[in-house]
């Protein structure tokens, strides 16, 4: 049997000759019995051993389910199959199984050993597809299985099974409500997961899962933030609307005080009103005004959310440019929404459905922010290939757009538009000049005009839509348009659409006084036709009737009453309540009279205008871009967007401590201010990442990025750098302003609460020592400042206090430093460690810190007698003391009995070798490991540390031996600064080499990857794609090591360090050859 | 009898349950269990109880838990053809009824067009978002709150993979690969929420058809599926797949700009502006880091970017620099606004006349070309919408040929190439509906244009260099400009 012919049968196409057709038409009356018939056939064929048959019966259930039948009877041929070799046919039966596991439950649960096996397979892709597939079987019996599975899978290696177990958390969730406690746990470890892959899955999770607990958030909202530009579209979507929801539950609104200040400029931001009259000059003023003299500071969490988002407007995909669009709309200030007008229009461009949620949006946005839009006032104009719900919105943009200024270009548009052949869209555009005309009055008068001209147009519906436009003008002002009143009495003849029927009678019936000599006439004509009327225009007609007889009831007395008379036979329960209660009303009779005497009043009673407002007003207390908007109702599942807080919560929850174990420190924090604009982008991007995440260039982008962020921005903040002026005296370029500014901000937060700069006793060290680092550095010339000034500026105020405080005892380190202190770089490293980590995440021995040296042994569990230790160099800055080497020591213990006690004894050191000991562990149980930080200060020499490692009952003497690589902490300097230092450097403090490159380490990635490993330093750009430039300090005496390598092309390299230390630099030379030559 | 039944299956049950919590506890168990308990053996007993009761799958206790109210993305999607038939549909949870389409097909109804099919329609239990492409209806059903242009922006990207894979996005495509396309729709989608969606991964996960591997799956009963399993996803350039090898290395560059233009009755310019696109085509073998620049890069006013461009690199130095995706792809979409700025290559006079009481009229229309910047203007086409009176028209053409249809009212003008000695045109008569009174709206005119050679912005590609690769390329770049939307009011 030959596979192909059975399965383009089934394809769809007319049946092979010889071949018997089955069931094509599911009406057809054979059905049941040939499909009991074919699903014979289909099991034979998953029964063979053929892989060939398999796929093909496989093939044809799957054509099968697509067209929507039921294939269930197949089930336990089918999920036999599970455990088939053969790749595309175990695909295909995971498409049956998930499609009818539900309706199968006990059948099902055989397949879900196959998936277990499929958990713990080496390849991450079968591991991923297994809990796929496991977790998207519903049935509830395995729910433990899969919350297990989940949890291993969320510790998995590979990203990608991450990511898959983020979604599998929603399923699950989905199945049984009860696990939420476990999936939330599960949410939260995800959610510290660093790579970009995973980021979106596990928000989307949170989202569907727990939503209200935004606390998860905090310690993960700058990591979201910094790795939002990598992340892929569908997460970033997902990320940007939960974040902005985080904002306005975090942050102070940023126009709360501009109410404050002017009160004027506040209404009209808010009320279109009077931003309609006002026009958008004024406002605009109101805008360049405010910043300049705001209190208000933004928090520079929300700052960083603003930034970090904004080049996503440049994104491909329309879902990610409006969910930055409504979180710039929903978050940012005033002055700097305007951003997002430009992406917006440019989706204008885009498919039909596209076009048409973003001019809803738009349509929204308008009433509020007009100004934003008004430079693209062209891009709505309407052709006659727009669909008509697109015209009818982009006419509803027009309509909020118009203003007095623009008024005659919109209008002459308009006029383009009444000549469409869309009748609807004619319609729309009368509508639509209404309300222009009456938001601005300078152009009533015109638009009455061009109105009325219309109801001699020859279309029915344009006459009728007209009138009920004009009816609506002519009540704001009625005394001016006798001749226009008179006109329409004329059309009651003509027009037969009874929505413009009926407008007419109202208008002659309210303004009777106006036309007194037709409008009786026009009561004869109607009181003539009164039957064939529509029920509209009959209650009009009544209407009519009734303000007649009040006004003049010498003429009409009589037709009122045959009106009356008619109306009370009508069809109409309506019509004849009506004609009864008017009736009453108006004829005096002998009882009634205390209600006729007032009649008047009530009909005659002066109407307001009708306010022709769009309907899209309001509508943004739906979150922008949401389904929910869209349909102006609240969908299920809607997350409200909060108010802003009146008091801004604790900002520091956001602080990432520096933790004993892991490795972030406070990376987020820093990255945060280092951190330009998009460096993420070019520090994740790839392989080549390394060739390109130039660390100097991307202040250099920062500060270029800071002076774009809108000038409400760099000028509030330079304002606020005048009151700061005294307590910071030092200061760094002028294109580092608004970095240095975010980072006092910050000084100033942490300060206020304790009570305006008067630091608590143990702040009291750090603040002495900033202070006389900083009466050095004024002292320096301008150019001298330069440098360290940067150095002080990356010193988090938060984090100094959190290591004055959480050691309070530090001993002074012997050598008193130099330079501020080196920290700040170490962290540094980790930080950008970080970034090359996410590129390289499938590599496992770097998910851990990198350090060349690895995992070393510090004792032998046999030396140990049970105990074993090891220790490597996380490359972290020491938390105690920053001229420490940080130390992680593992102690695992694989003896029989608890190990009490751990602690370090005294120690015989070499002169100016310190120790910062680790906190005693008080017991380590058997099988069970432990992990310790010590820091050591190895006073820049590669001499070992030597020391007594004590139990209760034991004393081990130990010693480490520190790579020189381990010495230096990076630092990060331009090209140019590079350059100048290396000039510093020269003669006995250059050491050169000369070595081969091998071929296996040519590529830019590798070379740098040996280097950084090699030794703790961090990369300078370089304008040669051939050199290599590498710099960091000492960590003791905080001495520049330079490393400059160039590669010829043919494989030939110098290596060139230069240094004070001229052991290090020899010995660095020494270690990074090796490194570069194995 | 029943209950013994009950008891049986439960036990059964159970003891499977017992099976799957040792291999949980201890994965080394795990195998010799499931070797132990032979599939046939398992199965007929499980056979012989649902034969004898229908219901014996389902313990009471069980059904309770499941279908809590929480939702996601996607949850299910119909593919309708024109005529309304509903010929694929594929679920991501639960089951949902083909009925949810009537409301869809009610909205259709009642719009007429199906340009004017509300992409986003609110029924009772169920949201439906749709787009409408290539003559199908992708409708996919929501249950709860999401963003509407995140599913409108997958769909359309289901519908790109499928135009990609099959080349036509065509219902006899779809029905034809139905097997492939359950495939994609399976990694696309994970729950509801988007997994793998660029073309890279998806081809390394499953292999478009051709004709020859087609050939080939009949006779060896091999798949589409590949073997070797993808790396794409795993690394940070998810949009490019691993161990791509040419033997010619190419890369291709089409600047595409399109002109859009609202010209008013005088000629003059309403409205005009440029939207260009550079496609690539790129075949180069290994990881190539590429940097287009160009002449003028200033020009260029809004950016969208694939998501491999550096944003950064651009941002300070106006270079392109990125690790391009295999294949064809679209890099970036831009915008020149600046009215001043925009050439308008063609003219159009047009008249059209309506004697008073008679049931015909003139018709002139004459096309030439203003600033063509000395290259040939090609392809044109004009589409004149006639009001609806018009009943039939008699026209010769200087040049090129025409078509009215009368029951479209479409006039389509095929220009073919302008030289300048003759400028083409097109006059003649207009018939009406006899008595009908002479018609009001106008008719628009829509023109189509293109012109070799050109980008009509000035844009011009400096140069393309290729990193982290030894070997030399074969670069080139294409420019051509084409009319968008490009309408004259009459």
């Amino acid at each position: 049997m030959s596979a192909a012919p059975a399965y383009s049968e089934d394809k769809g196409g007319s049946a092979g000759p010889g071949e018997p057709e089955y069931g094509h038409d599911p009406a057809s009356g054979g059905i049941f019995s040939s499909d009991y018939k074919r699903h014979d056939d289909l099991k034979e064929m998953l029964d063979t051993n053929k892989d060939s048959l398999k796929l093909e019966a496989m093939k044809r259930i799957v054509a099968m389910i697509a067209r929507g039948k039921n294939a269930s009877d197949l089930f336990p041929a089918v999920v036999k199959n599970v455990a088939c070799k053969n790749i595309e046919v175990k695909k295909l039966v995971y498409v049956y199984l998930v499609r009818y596991a539900e309706e199968q439950q006990d059948l099902a649960l055989l397949s879900i050993s196959t998936f277990q096996r499929g958990l713990k397979d080496p390849n991450q892709l079968i591991r991923a597809s297994a809990l796929r597939v496991l977790s998207s079987i519903r049935v509830p019996i395995i729910v433990p299985i899969m919350m297990l599975a989940i949890k291993e899978a969320a510790s998995d290696m590979s990203p990608y099974v991450r990511k898959t177990a983020a979604h599998a958390i929603p399923k699950l969730y989905s199945l049984d409500s009860d696990q939420k406690d476990q999936l939330i746990e599960v949410i939260e470890k995800l959610l510290a997961d660093k790579t970009t892959l995973v980021a979106g899955s596990v928000v989307m999770a949170f989202e569907e899962v727990c939503p209200e607990r935004i606390d998860l958030i905090h310690k993960n909202y700058r990591k979201l933030c910094n790795l939002l530009i990598d992340v892929e579209e569908w997460g970033q979507v997902v990320i940007i609307s939960m974040l902005t929801r985080y904002a306005r539950t975090q942050f102070l609104s940023p126009t709360q005080n501009e109410s404050l200040l002017e009160e004027n400029a506040e209404k009209a931001f808010y009320g279109s009103e009077e931003d309609e009259a006002k026009g958008a000059g004024s406002e605009d003023a109101a805008a360049s005004a405010l910043p300049a003299r705001k209190p208000y500071v933004m928090d520079p969490d929300h700052r960083l959310l603003l930034r970090n988002t904004k080049p996503l407007l440049q994104s491909r995909s329309a879902a990610v440019v409006m969910a930055v669009a409504q979180l710039y709309f929903h978050l940012a200030p005033k002055a700097e929404v305007g951003v997002i007008a430009k992406a917006l229009v440019r989706l204008l461009r885009s498919h039909s459905e596209v076009q048409y949620v973003v001019l809803q949006n738009v349509a929204t946005m308008s009433i509020k922010r007009r100004g934003m839009f008004e430079p693209y006032l062209k891009s709505f104009y309407i052709r006659s290939t727009d669909p008509t719900q697109i015209k009818i919105l982009k006419l509803e943009v027009l309509t909020n757009l118009a203003n007095e200024t623009n008024i005659p270009t919109v209008l002459r548009e308009f006029q383009t538009y009444i000549r469409s052949m869309d009748k609807d869209f004619v319609a729309a555009t009368i509508q639509a000049i209404g309300r222009c005309a009456t938001n601005i009055g300078r152009v009533r008068d015109t638009c009455l005009n061009g109105l009325v001209q219309l109801l001699s147009n020859r279309d029915e519906l344009v006459v009728a839509e007209s009138v009920v436009v004009i009816k609506k003008l002519l009540q704001m002002q009625p005394a001016q348009h006798g001749e226009i009143i008179k006109h329409l009495a004329k059309l009651t003849d003509n027009i037969q659409v009874p929505m413009a029927r009926a407008s007419i009678l109202w208008l002659i019936g309210e303004y009777c006084e106006h036309v007194p000599r037709i409008a009786p006439d026009v009561l004869r004509k109607m009181a003539k036709s009164f039957t064939a009327e529509e029920d509209i225009v009959k209650l009009q007609v009544i209407n009519l009737a009734a303000k007649l007889y009040l006004t003049n009831s010498k003429q009409t007395k009589l037709l009122t009453q045959y009106v009356l008379s008619l109306a009370k036979y009508d069809q109409n329960y309506d019509i004849r309540d009506r004609a009864r209660f008017t009736r009453q009303l108006i004829v005096p009779s002998e009882q009634g009279g205390a209600l006729s005497r007032h009649a008047k009043k009530l009909f005659l009673a002066p109407k307001p205008a009708p306010v022709l407002e769009s309907s899209f007003k309001d509508r943004d207390h739906f979150q922008l871009g949401s389904l929910s908007h869209l349909l102006n109702a609240k969908a299920t599942g809607y997350q409200e967007l909060p108010d802003w807080p009146e008091e801004a919560p604790d900002p520091s929850v956001r602080n990432v401590e520096v933790p004993e174990w892991t490795k972030c420190s406070n990376r987020e924090k820093r990255k945060e201010k280092e951190k330009p604009f998009y460096s993420d982008s070019e520090g994740e991007s790839g392989p080549t990442e390394s060739a390109d995440s130039e660390p100097e260039s991307e202040s250099e982008s920062d500060s270029k990025s800071s002076s774009e962020s809108g000038s409400g921005d760099s000028s509030s903040e330079s304002e606020n750098e005048d009151q700061d002026e005294d307590e910071e005296k030092v200061r760094g370029s002028e294109s580092e302003q608004s970095e240095e500014d975010v980072e006092k901000r910050k000084t100033k937060k942490k300060k206020v609460p304790e009570g305006k700069g008067e630091a608590s006793s143990s702040d009291e060290g750090s603040d002495s020592s900033s202070s006389s680092s900083e009466s050095e550095m004024t002292s320096e010339s301008e150019e001298e400042q330069l440098e360290p000034a940067s150095w002080r500026r990356k010193t988090p105020p938060s984090l100094c206090l959190i290591i004055v405080l959480s050691t309070p005892t530090v001993t002074p380190p012997s050598v008193q430093p130099v330079s501020p202190p080196a920290i700040v770089s170490t962290s540094l490293a980790a930080d950008l460690e970080g970034l090359t980590l996410t590129d390289s995440t499938l590599v496992p021995s770097l998910l851990s810190p990198v350090s060349g040296v690895g995992r070393q042994e510090l004792l032998h569990r046999v030396a140990g007698e049970g105990l074993a230790v090891d220790y490597t160099f996380s490359r972290q800055p020491f938390s105690g003391d920053p001229h420490m080497v940080s130390v992680h020591i593992h102690f695992s213990n694989s003896s029989d009995t608890p190990i009490k006690g751990l602690h370090l004894g005294t120690s015989k050191l070499p002169a100016g070798i310190s120790i910062q000991e680790f906190p005693e562990i008080e017991s380590l149980e058997p099988g069970e490991s432990a992990t310790a930080v010590m820091g050591i200060n190895f006073c820049d020499s590669t001499q070992a540390a030597n020391f007594q490692l004590c139990t209760q009952t034991r004393q081990f003497y130990v010693s480490i031996q520190p790579p020189v690589g381990e010495l230096m902490a990076p630092v990060f300097m331009s090209e140019n600064e590079f350059k100048k230092e290396q000039g510093k450097l020269m003669g006995m403090n250059e050491i050169t080499e000369k070595l081969m490159l091998p071929d296996t380490c040519r590529s830019d990635h590798i070379v740098v990857q040996k280097v950084t490993t090699t030794a703790n330093l961090g990369r300078v750009p370089c304008g040669t794609s051939d050199e290599y430039r590498f710099a960091g300090r000492t960590l003791t005496s905080g001495s520049l090591v330079l490393l400059t390598l160039d590669a010829r092309p043919a494989g030939a390299a110098q290596l060139t360090v230069n240094s004070e230390k001229m052991v290090i630099g020899t010995m660095l030379v020494k270690d990074v050859i090796q490194a570069l030559i194995q | 009898m029943l209950s013994l039944k009950w008891r049986l299956s439960s036990q059964l049950r159970s003891s499977c349950i017992f099976n799957l919590s040792n291999i949980v506890d201890r994965g080394g168990v795990f195998e010799a269990v499931n070797q132990a308990i032979s599939w046939p053996l398992q199965l007929r007993v499980l056979a012989a109880f649902s034969a004898s009761s229908a219901s014996v799958c389902r313990g009471p206790g069980v059904e309770s838990l499941t279908g809590t109210g929480v939702g996601k993305m996607i949850h299910s999607l119909f593919l309708i053809n024109c005529s309304g038939d509903i010929f694929l549909e594929k679920h991501w949870k639960s089951v949902v009824s083909q009925s949810v389409c009537d409301y869809f097909f009610e909205a259709q109804e009642k719009a007429a067009d199906v340009e004017n099919v509300p992409p986003v329609i609110s029924t009772p239990h169920h949201y439906l978002i749709s787009i409408y492409r290539d003559k199908l209806f992708f409708v996919s059903v929501i249950q709860t709150e999401v963003p509407p242009l995140f599913v409108i922006e997958f769909l359309h990207r289901v519908a790109d993979t499928f135009q990609d894979y099959f080349g036509e996005c065509s219902e006899a495509a779809i029905k034809d690969n139905v097997v492939i396309v359950y495939e994609l729709l399976e990694e696309m989608l994970d729950n509801g929420f988007p997994l793998a969606t660029e073309s890279n991964i998806l081809k390394e996960l499953i292999k478009p058809p051709t004709i020859l591997r087609s050939v080939v799956n009949s006779i060896t009963g091999s798949s589409n599926v590949g073997d070797t399993l993808p790396t794409g996803q795993l690394s940070n350039i998810p949009w490019r797949r691993a161990g791509v090898k040419y033997t010619n290395n190419e890369a291709y560059f089409d600047v595409i700009e399109e002109i859009d233009a609202i010209i008013d009755k005088s000629g003059s310019t309403v409205f005009a502006e440029i939207q260009g696109v550079i496609d690539a085509c790129i075949k180069l073998s290994g990881m190539p880091d590429l940097s287009l620049s160009f002449m003028n890069p200033r020009l260029l006013d809004d950016v969208s970017f694939h998501p491999c461009i550096r944003f950064k690199r651009w941002e300070s130095e106006r270079v392109l620099s990125f690790i391009p995706p295999d294949g064809n792809f679209r890099l970036i979409s831009y915008r020149v606004s600046s009215q001043n700025l925009v050439a308008i290559p063609v003219y159009v006079k047009h008249s059209i006349s309506f004697k008073e009481n008679s049931s015909c009229g003139r018709f002139d229309i004459t096309i030439g070309p203003k600033q063509n910047m000395g290259k040939t203007i090609e392809g044109i086409t004009v589409t004149v919408h006639m009001p609806k009176v018009v009943l039939n028209m008699n026209l010769t053409p200087t040049q090129g040929s025409y078509t009215f249809d009368p029951v479209t009212k479409v006039l389509t003008w095929d220009v073919g190439k302008i030289t300048p000695q003759k400028l083409p045109s097109l006059k003649g008569l207009v018939n009406l509906q006899s008595g009908a009174p002479k018609p009001e709206e106008n008719p628009s005119l829509n023109i189509q244009f293109k012109i070799q050679q050109l980008a009509i912005s000035g844009l011009k590609v400096n140069r393309l260099d290729m990193y982290g690769e030894k070997y030399k390329p074969f670069k080139g770049v294409k420019y051509v400009t084409k009319a968008g939307k490009f309408q004259v009011y009459y």
